[in-house]
């Protein structure tokens, strides 16, 4: 199997290659900016799986470059995670300053569906593999301290769905994930309730296992299927009282 | 954020950030005012707080091993449980290794921590072949026997006070099995103890479970585990998932009648004597690991571990004493380890001296701290000393008669500028 890593560089993106790597032997080729610490990691899942990994140059947000980037694949993936994610203060930066708002929308949604449309044409003519997009809770529903993300995983979200619908006739499969808090360098100035954050290892084993059952979505932590429910039953008129 | 270490007292008010390259550690050593390395928070007391720390637990890559000597180069995050799961299936195993596989490489080189083994394989440092540290400027310098020998013996067993340790070679072992042979034997009282460590020193690993609230004829009743890698059975490790300790207990569950009970069980549970039974790696010299949060059984209110080490002709007139105190004061613990060590190493902090080390769980209470500062005299005019990755309370006066070398290590972090960016609690304690 050849597992293709976008957005590589995130703690989710590394536990998720090193889960494909232990339970697949998957080759492994991480894709994202900073080719040091890409490096750093290609050797490191070597010694630690005894897999091939390699690393390439991959921005998401240079959209044109995206078909050349595939195209050049030596070797076409079976697998591809999304894995690119910015969140920042909201109240600080994103609201003051809209080219961090853009910033979150280009790395959080258009460098998807960029890049993501180009993987999908060549699955669908090959008839098979699987993409699976890292998304958020935070997608579901809008709240006043992190809209402006959420937003924009929203739009990953129904993005990913249309895929879905569009591809599985060809037998390619789409999952959307859904996680929770997970303790990583984007929420680390964040106070995360302990009871509710993962480590990026247990997210990992939830997104490979429902890949192996084929899931569409799949909340990672389980227990926010049911905390995303609650929340999005609460009417829009109490809710818009709330402090979430 | 609230930070704290194994023994959750005590809780102190901290910023915290994790680096993942060294330009980013190197960002957060330019900022002004001092700073701690804290890996994965298992040292027990204040030697991993302050007000400002870096994690080094994303700081965890394996960068090289060599299958045919056994040299693996790796981050200072990497944990030795990782070490072990990766390299365990291909026949080798740590040289070296406390009680525990939940700490990190940097941590280990830093506690400069000894394990079973220590009278034939001394500690950690010996199977340490180089290691990378980032001094107060921000430079990186490789320390080994050979090259800043000075920085190397102060760096191992210096508690991290020297700089952050960012790489580290160290040398696994070769073994042909995931299982040892290990020999059980009831052992009466503290004669008979010492005697069976005498009769085991050849074997590679020896340890002693003692119950400390016994006295009399009975003072120093103990069980010796001692062991050696077995030759036969399959090199797999399944490390499971441990199971956790919910909450925390309440303090009123861990008193002298329940702990008596504990010890009385444990001992008459044991075998007499069994020789060379096989048993797999990981319970043997991990036991604890199989608990998550083992900690919170000592309730809200946090514990500390008192080590001590005593020099071999003093051990038995030394210990007889403080056990008979402990006893006395009922203050038990359920852990309570005995184990011989060897020569010590000459580096500037590390523990271990050749005699006998004693290690006690014990719950934080008011009439705790007093009385251990009575124990610490008994320690000291025995010419003992406390481990530091396990002290919380001990006085810079017992610091100092402890490691004689403490002037030499103190007179380094003065020259090199460590004094103004590395501090924990601890060092500021210690004043050294």
């Amino acid at each position: 199997m050849n597992l293709l890593v976008l957005g590589a560089n995130s703690d989710v993106a590394y536990a998720v290659a090193a889960a494909f790597a232990r339970h697949e032997k998957a080759s492994i080729l991480l894709a994202s900016r900073n080719m040091e610490l890409l490096e750093k990691k290609v050797q490191d899942l070597t010694i630690r799986y005894g897999v091939e990994v390699s690393c390439c140059y991959f921005d998401v947000t240079d959209f044109e470059s995206h078909a050349a980037f595939y195209e050049s694949l030596q070797k076409k993936p079976d697998v591809v995670v999304y894995s690119a994610g910015y969140m920042p203060e909201q109240q600080a930066d994103a609201q003051k300053n809209y080219k961090e708002a853009q910033k979150i929308f280009a790395i959080n949604f258009s460098g998807a569906a960029a890049m993501l449309e180009v993987v999908a044409g060549d699955f669908e003519k090959q008839g098979h593999g699987s993409i699976i997009g890292i998304s958020s809770v935070a997608g579901e529903r809008g709240r006043q301290s992190n809209y402006i993300y959420g937003s924009s995983k929203a739009a990953f979200n129904s993005y990913l769905s249309g895929m879905r619908n569009r591809l599985c006739k060809r037998g390619v499969h789409v999952m959307t994930v859904l996680p929770g808090f997970i303790h990583t360098k984007m929420t680390e100035s964040l106070e995360l309730p302990e009871l509710l954050t993962a480590q990026p290892q247990e997210v990992a084993e939830d997104i490979y296992r429902a890949f192996r059952k084929k899931k569409n979505i799949i909340y990672t932590k389980w227990f926010w299927r049911w905390i995303m429910l609650v929340i999005k039953s609460i009417p829009e008129a109490v809710f818009k009282r709330m402090g979430l | 954020m609230e930070l704290t270490s194994w023994g959750r007292y005590p809780r102190i008010k901290a910023s915290g950030k994790h680096f993942e390259t060294r330009e980013q550690l190197k960002r957060q050593m330019d900022q002004d005012g001092d700073l701690i390395a804290y890996g994965m928070g298992r040292s027990y007391g204040d030697s991993a707080l302050n007000q400002r720390v870096v994690f080094s637990s994303r700081f965890n890559k394996i960068m090289n091993f060599n299958p045919e000597t056994g040299l693996v180069a790796c981050e200072s995050g990497v944990s030795l449980q990782e070490l072990i799961s990766v390299f365990l299936p291909q026949g080798w195993f740590l040289s070296v290794t406390p009680g525990t596989r939940l700490i990190s490489v940097g941590g280990a080189i830093a506690s400069d921590v000894h394990g079973k083994n220590h009278h034939v394989a001394g500690c950690f440092s010996t199977s340490v072949d180089s290691f990378e540290l980032m001094l107060p400027g921000g430079e990186v310098v490789l320390c080994s026997r050979e090259e800043n020998e000075r920085l190397f013996r102060a760096t191992c067993g210096g508690m991290g006070l020297t700089g952050i340790i960012l790489t580290a070679v160290i040398r696994l072992q070769k073994v042909k099995s995931a299982f040892i042979r290990e020999t059980v034997k009831q052992c009466r009282n503290l004669e008979e103890i010492f005697h069976c460590f005498e009769q085991y020193q050849k074997l590679p690993y020896s340890v002693a479970w003692i119950d400390c609230l016994e006295s009399g004829e009975k003072v120093g009743r103990s069980v010796l585990m001692a062991g050696e890698h077995a030759d036969t059975g399959s090199l797999d490790i399944k490390l499971n998932r441990p199971v956790s300790v919910p909450f925390d207990f309440p303090g009123f569950c861990l008193n002298r009648y329940s702990v008596k009970l504990f010890n009385r069980l444990y001992y008459h549970t044991r075998s007499t004597f069994v020789e060379n039974r096989l048993v797999p790696l990981d319970p043997f010299f991990y036991p604890l690991d199989s608990i998550g949060h083992w900690n919170r059984i000592y309730g809200k209110g946090g514990f500390t571990q008192y080590q001590l080490v005593l020099p071999k002709t003093a051990s038995y007139e030394g210990l007889k004493l403080i056990l008979d105190r402990i006893a006395k004061q009922g203050l038990g613990s359920f852990l309570a380890v005995l184990k011989l060590c060897g020569p010590g190493n000459g580096n500037d902090l590390s523990f271990p001296i050749e005699g006998y080390s004693l290690a006690l769980d014990l719950k934080i209470e008011k009439k705790l701290f007093p009385f251990l500062n009575e124990l610490d005299r008994i320690v000291i005019d025995f010419g003992g000393r406390l481990y530091l990755t396990k002290d919380v309370r001990m006085s810079k006066d017992v610091f100092r008669k402890g490691y004689p070398l403490w002037e030499t290590f103190a007179e380094l972090r003065e020259t090199m500028g460590m004094k103004e960016k590395f501090n924990s609690l601890q060092s500021r304690r210690l004043e050294v």
